[in-house]
């Protein structure tokens, strides 16, 4: 098979296929349990360290 | 040690600039050498002379000196890009301003580029570098990465513009929308480029949070993807070494598709993803409250990217593309839709329980009014991509007032609200110098977009309309010079919506010039206590 075809059939059946379930997979990841705290915490990280970058002590990694 | 590599190669690259302009084939080509030469042998003065100094990077510190710099340069760009806007527009309403003594170098056709480039990628790419480096390193909590390869992107980046501008007016240009300047200019910026995603990734790796933010993941999702567009589009060969000519890889329709894969990605990563960083993260911080749902923004996130690349089609409809390539990049420019207003809503809804901010505060107005730009384009675009509206819209000036409702709405209100954030934060101001003025610029440009999109809505469908029409024996109506007459009042009301809105930014800058000069500092910047009065 010429590489056009190819190409072109794989993106249209397995590449599609697995590009869906990646994002339904991200969909089922953002609503898992417990996801709600974890945001909220990282839905205010521009509210921290405006005005100078975070000492070795603040680190929380 | 550095130093002296570095003189060797600004040595290096003085000699072969001037040998280069010796042996030029043309004359964009001879204004380029001799351009990097000045340059080059500038800084070896620079470095030569600054030799035994060391800058020291305080870790303990923001990076901001670059971010300054940014701002002006946008705020200097903007205006510029602006300025060109308005002369075409009334070039294009009284041909007689193509002047006869400058043909060839400032008729519409060379500015045009030049207009372009300079509020995408002059304005445009300023803001998004200069709000990327000051979001990367509060949200990272980190020092930006790379020490002084943040200066050498500001800088490098700058080179950039000047050369495609210069190049664009000489004739140095490779005819690809969004994409004009040659092959060496694209070469230097693939070099800025890599050194952006380095001080950007490496910012984001050294990161002292758990989470990298979202604006992050957009700013990023912007610089990888223009990278890789930006290489695959301008896969050019060389006519010759010593001239600016090349000729691209690429052929027939697959050479268009390329460039629309570029072009409709440029849009959505470029003027759309970059600019959702800025959103996500100005927007919060000017209503002082965290995004509407964070969720939300994970999954706009995805969608967004996910979609966007394979809407380009939707440019060749009615080309010699394949059918069932015109019908994918349609469906999926109508699947977009979702994604975007999902971003639309999250971006709005942040403001929820602080609407009365919208009366207040003319800096958070200039924001939520780009959301709703950014909406109404949004939902225009998709809707244009349908093929049968696509027949009556496509080369018609509607795309050019759906373009700038986008551009000035969109990317224009939310790079202004920015700046009204960034400067006085910047400079240690405790405020604005005159919110009055914001107000005066947001109305100027609102009424002015209005103005522009309205008009060009009237002249587009028109022409499109004017073009397809035909008497009961099957011949047109009109010929190409009818529309042209027909349109001229509505293209003289566009030439003048774009003065309000280039009055409005220069407004703007007086304002923030004024907020450096006048405005009260922050209290904690003083060194010394003033006395009570």
């Amino acid at each position: 098979m010429e590489t056009y075809s190819f190409l072109r059939e794989f993106a249209d059946s397995w590449m599609l296929l697995f590009l869906f379930l990646f994002f339904l997979a991200i969909v089922f990841w953002v609503f898992r349990p417990g996801a709600s705290k974890e945001y909220k915490d990282t839905a205010s990280i521009p509210f921290r360290h405006e005005d100078k970058p975070a000492t070795t002590e603040e680190a929380r990694t | 040690m550095v130093n002296y590599f570095k003189l060797i190669a600004l040595g290096l690259i003085t000699f072969f600039a001037l040998i280069a302009a010796n042996y030029a084939r043309d004359l964009a080509y001879m204004v380029h050498a001799l351009l990097i030469a000045g340059v080059s042998f500038g800084l070896f003065i620079w470095v030569l002379r600054g030799m035994g100094t060391v800058t020291v990077h305080a870790q303990d510190e923001y990076m901001d000196d670059v971010i300054r710099y940014g701002v002006v340069a946008t705020a200097f760009w903007g205006v510029v890009g602006f300025l060109a806007g308005v002369f075409i527009a009334f070039q294009l309403a009284f041909p007689v301003l193509n002047f006869e003594w400058a043909q060839g170098y400032t008729n519409f056709g060379r500015l045009r580029p030049l207009h372009t480039s300079a509020v995408i990628f002059a304005f445009g790419g300023n803001a998004l570098i200069a709000t990327s480096f000051y979001v990367v390193q509060r949200t990272s909590a980190a020092r930006l990465w790379g020490g002084n390869l943040g200066w050498f992107v500001f800088w490098g980046y700058q080179l950039f513009i000047v050369l495609a501008a210069t190049g664009y007016l000489l004739g140095g240009t490779q005819s690809k929308e969004y994409a004009e300047p040659e092959w060496y200019v694209d070469l230097w910026l693939t070099v800025v480029w890599v050194a952006y995603l380095a001080v950007f990734l490496g910012t984001v790796i050294k990161r002292k949070e758990p989470h990298i933010y979202v604006a992050n993941w957009f700013f990023l999702a912007f610089i990888v993807t223009v990278a890789m567009l930006h290489v695959v589009n301008n896969l050019t060969i060389p006519v010759s070494i010593f001239g600016s000519k090349s000729v691209i890889v690429w052929a027939g329709v697959q050479d268009a598709m390329v460039q629309w894969w570029y072009g409709h990605n440029a849009v959505g990563f470029f003027l759309t993803a970059g600019f959702l960083g800025m959103m996500y993260y100005f927007i919060p911080k000017q209503a002082e409250r965290p995004v509407f749902s964070y969720k939300l923004s994970i999954i706009h996130f995805w969608a967004l990217i996910f979609l966007y690349i394979w809407a380009g089609p939707h440019h060749l409809h009615y080309t010699a593309l394949p059918d069932w390539a015109s019908t994918l990049g349609m469906v999926f420019s109508v699947v977009l839709w979702m994604p975007s207003w999902g971003g639309m809503i999250n971006g709005l809804m942040t403001l929820s329980g602080a609407w009365d901010k919208l009366r207040t505060d003319p800096v958070i107005r200039m924001m939520v009014i780009s959301v709703g730009f950014y909406g109404m384009s949004t939902f225009e675009g998709p809707m244009m991509s349908i093929r049968a509206v696509n027949s009556l819209s496509h080369y018609t000036d509607w795309t050019i007032g759906h373009v700038h409702s986008g551009a000035l709405g969109w990317n224009g209100m939310i790079t202004f609200g920015c700046l009204y954030f960034l400067v006085p934060v910047l400079w240690k101001r405790e405020r604005l110098y005159s919110l009055q003025l914001v107000s005066w610029h947001f109305w100027l440009a609102t009424i002015g977009i209005v103005l522009y999109a309205a008009s060009m809505w009237v002249t587009g469908i028109m022409e499109g309309l004017m073009w397809r029409e035909v008497d009961a024996n099957g011949f047109l109506v009109n010929s190409f010079a009818d529309t042209v007459a027909a349109k001229k009042p509505m293209n003289i009301v566009r030439g003048l919506g774009g003065v309000m809105f280039l009055t409005g930014s220069i407004i703007m800058c007086y304002n923030l010039w004024m907020t450096l000069r006048k405005a009260p500092a922050k209290e904690a910047s003083l060194s010394v206590a003033v006395p009570a009065e």
